[in-house]
């Protein structure tokens, strides 16, 4: 069992607070500099990587890559302008392909 | 459906082997696949609820900071935050659920033993929004770990709920009523071949005996 670290990936202002808490920040402007930290990470020993939702949404298809093998994993979190419901919607379409039908979102009104 | 094989005793013995086997196959995966969906469930609802817990303290926080950055000048926040105290150590392993690698960490805080003293400054030049944004962040930290195991395992989850269940509908949909025709067809090709050895036999039966008159 090998040590790991976190690494955040974000504009700068949503992730410096990161930094406090002892976990590697990689601040990125745009969704290509996000996407050469991702790689550079995901190469390195970052068993868990968070990336801004903002930045996440240009780089899906790079995101989507890891999303097979058990290691990294790859989150998106909120970013200063709050969450867009990208996350949510991601459990939802997880969900429906698994199931082949919105069974869990569609039931929340009477459950 | 074209059925293309040889009506044979042999093919059928072998046909209801096989056939055996798929009906069998078929309730095992189908027992799987009720089983994953199951965890799957409990895993899909598990995530949400850390997803919204997440979501709505790491906004929170990111509003901390926004302030902060608003109150003091941006490089006394980056000199505030330039030697973390604090360290996260991360361990991960694999688990399995029905046999499917998932990871699983193993985390905490090094270097400071003090809940409540974590911040990496002096109070003196910072501003007190920073020393609450940077608490819920900290507060947000377990919740964000368990939610990356949780939300990688429905993942994984997902994909093989979709792999098993395109299985059995092939073994369902497909494979059984394909073998089941086939070993109708034999049969029936078998038994017409009796039959017709029968009139033959009766036939041969009748000419043999008429010539004995």
């Amino acid at each position: 069992m090998r040590m790991h670290k976190i690494a955040v990936i974000g504009d700068e202002d949503s992730i410096l607070g990161f930094r406090a808490l002892g976990v590697s920040v990689f601040p990125a402007k745009n969704g290509k500099e996000a996407e050469e930290a991702l790689r550079a990470a995901a190469r390195r020993d970052y068993a868990v990587i968070y990336i801004t939702e903002t930045h996440a949404s240009e780089i899906i298809d790079v995101i989507t890559e890891y999303s097979q093998a058990p290691l990294p994993v790859v989150l998106t979190i909120p970013d200063t302008r709050g969450g867009q419901g990208a996350a949510m919607e991601k459990i939802r379409r997880t969900v429906e392909k698994a199931l082949g039908a919105d069974i869990l979102f569609g039931r929340e009104g009477n459950a | 459906m074209e059925i293309r094989v040889s009506p044979t005793r042999m093919q059928l013995l072998q046909l209801k082997k096989s056939h055996a086997m798929a009906v069998r196959g078929h309730k095992l995966l189908k027992d799987k696949l009720d089983e994953l969906m199951k965890q799957f469930l409990e895993l899909v609802k598990r995530d949400r609820e850390l997803r919204e817990e997440v979501d709505e303290k790491l906004s929170e926080a990111f509003r901390g900071f926004l302030i902060a950055r608003g109150a003091m000048s941006s490089s006394a926040v980056d000199a505030a935050l330039m030697y973390p105290k604090e360290q996260i150590s991360l361990k991960a392993s694999r688990r399995h659920i029905m046999n499917i690698e998932v990871p699983e960490f193993e985390w905490s805080f090094e270097g400071q033993e003090d809940r409540t003293n974590i911040y990496p400054y002096g109070f003196a030049y910072t501003s007190p929004e920073l020393d609450t944004a940077i608490r819920l962040l900290s507060e947000a930290m377990p919740s964000l770990v368990e939610l990356a195991e949780v939300e990688k395992s429905v993942e994984l989850l997902a994909g093989e709920i979709e792999k098993t269940r395109r299985r059995v509908n092939a073994l369902e949909h497909v494979v059984i009523p394909q073998q089941e025709a086939s070993i109708k067809y034999i049969t029936m090709k078998l038994d017409e071949a009796e039959r017709a050895n029968i009139t033959r036999l009766m036939k041969v039966k009748e000419i043999v005996g008429e010539r004995s008159v």
